[in-house]
């Protein structure tokens, strides 16, 4: 599963692309680790941008637990944004909603991470 | 010849029973829904409650623990666990039979947590002379738990008092045996103590009572292996007891599933129907309805291939094949 990164200030934004299931959640999980390593306190905060992931199965939810469950420990921080509605319905049934803060949108969500990257984000987009 | 699965508890780790709040509030639903219809005969409003009206709010899910019949109506009564419904099951017996014809039970035991085993001190039949109950399972100490549950202080009458003859019966799991008509094979599941589930087959249909089962779909031998056992079945009943959040969270290893993996281990396998099944005590009626529904959804989102059908069991459901 290929996964974009962008930095904006102390914040990542993570994009996976296609579906998350059997057959790419290992890639997601590899790719996945490196971040979740340096998102503690002080440290990174992540935002997973789901704009262009159209579904998720059980074993891709358990990926994303265990990287929230990881991050819990560090006290970092990770959020979930622009989820497209098939999977904000997948995250409602699998009550994984309430397991994640989920935002409209990245700007959305990088304004509750951290008002330094919110910045960076709008001086990125030249707002 | 039809095939008959009948659900006497379905609810999971405790029975449970409505309340007089939960009573109430069924009904304050059902008068304001019914405002304007003209429900003004006893005809009329049952058409109506049986059409219109929720099944969240026209009935309830029950609340007794586990127990199943499979019934392909040719005298031996065949069940799977003990729990607390095997006692409406024994009336429905007397009811049926009257209290003098001699019936054979055989009884398949997925574990002996208490809610799989509690119903039997009341099971009437037990206390018949000349039936015979039949006890399979794959755990060795089926009889010391039934004994244990019966011993004092615990209960006022002992095991040995059971006028019925009780025979048990060790089954080895992946091996098939002919058991009342039936081919049945067990297969050893992911629970505290360990669980087996079992397949039946009979005249070309299968059902597969797969209950107390934690299911790991990200480790392909788990999937494989109950892929395989429930392949191209008619029915599966499996435990969806918790949400995939909380089955992968705070209560992982607590041997329970989800109907999320329900979903996609149905469909992996080919399944025709999947009946959720084992509900968390602490869901309402409305709640269980709500966990149907997005599971009918959920089931339409991750389709590939055939539709799967998926109910919710209730205690009294019945369900031809």
């Amino acid at each position: 599963m290929q996964v974009s990164q962008e930095r904006y200030a102390d914040a990542l934004v993570l994009t996976p692309v296609g579906r998350m299931d059997n057959s790419t959640t290992d890639a997601l999980r590899a790719d996945l680790n490196a971040y979740v390593a340096a998102c503690s306190k002080g440290g990174d905060r992540l935002v997973l941008d789901f704009s262009k992931v159209d579904y998720i199965s059980s074993v891709g939810l358990r990926v994303l637990m265990l990287a929230a469950k990881k991050v819990r420990e560090q006290d970092g921080l990770i959020v979930v944004a622009a989820l497209q509605p098939v999977v904000r319905e997948i995250f409602e049934i699998s009550r994984f909603n309430l397991v994640f803060q989920c935002f409209g949108t990245v700007r959305e969500a990088l304004g509750k991470v951290s008002a330094n990257a919110l910045a960076a984000y709008d001086s990125a987009r030249g707002a | 010849m039809a095939l008959w699965i009948t659900f006497w508890g379905t609810r999971g780790s405790i029975p449970v029973s409505l309340d007089c709040a939960a009573v109430r509030d069924k009904l304050v639903s059902a008068i304001v829904s019914a405002s304007g219809k003209g429900l003004d005969t006893q005809e009329k409003a049952r058409a109506w409650v049986d059409t219109e009206l929720d099944f969240s709010v026209s009935h309830t899910f029950g609340g007794n623990s586990a127990c199943v019949q499979l019934d392909a109506g040719d005298g031996d009564y065949v069940l799977c666990d003990l729990g607390s419904g095997v006692r409406a099951f024994g009336n429905h017996v007397f009811k049926r039979d009257g209290p003098t014809k001699k019936n054979t039970f055989h009884v398949f035991q997925s574990h002996m947590h208490w809610d799989h085993i509690m119903g039997f001190p009341f099971f009437g039949p037990a206390y018949v002379p000349g039936n015979t109950i039949r006890i399979y399972g794959c755990h060795s100490n089926i009889e010391q738990a039934l004994r244990r549950q019966q011993d004092p202080p615990s209960f006022p009458v002992p095991f040995e008092s059971l006028a019925a003859t009780i025979e048990f019966v060790t089954l080895q799991p992946g091996r098939s045996y002919d058991i009342a008509g039936w081919s049945v094979t067990g297969r050893l599941q992911s629970h505290s103590g360990d669980s087996y589930g079992y397949r039946f087959v009979r005249d070309g249909r299968v059902i597969v009572y797969s209950t107390d089962s934690e299911h790991r779909l990200d480790v392909p031998d788990e999937v494989e292996g109950a892929a395989t056992f429930f392949a191209d079945a008619d029915l599966v009943i499996f435990d969806a007891m918790y949400s995939l959040a909380e089955a992968v969270s705070v209560k992982e290893d607590w041997g329970h599933s989800s109907n999320v993996v329900a979903v996609e281990l149905c469909q992996l396998a080919n399944v025709k129907h999947l009946v959720l099944f084992h509900h968390e005590p602490a869901n309402n009626d409305e709640r269980i309805a709500q966990i149907w529904r997005e599971t009918l959804r959920y089931e339409e989102i991750s389709r590939s291939g055939p539709e799967l059908r998926v109910s919710a069991a209730y205690d009294g459901m019945e369900i031809e094949l």
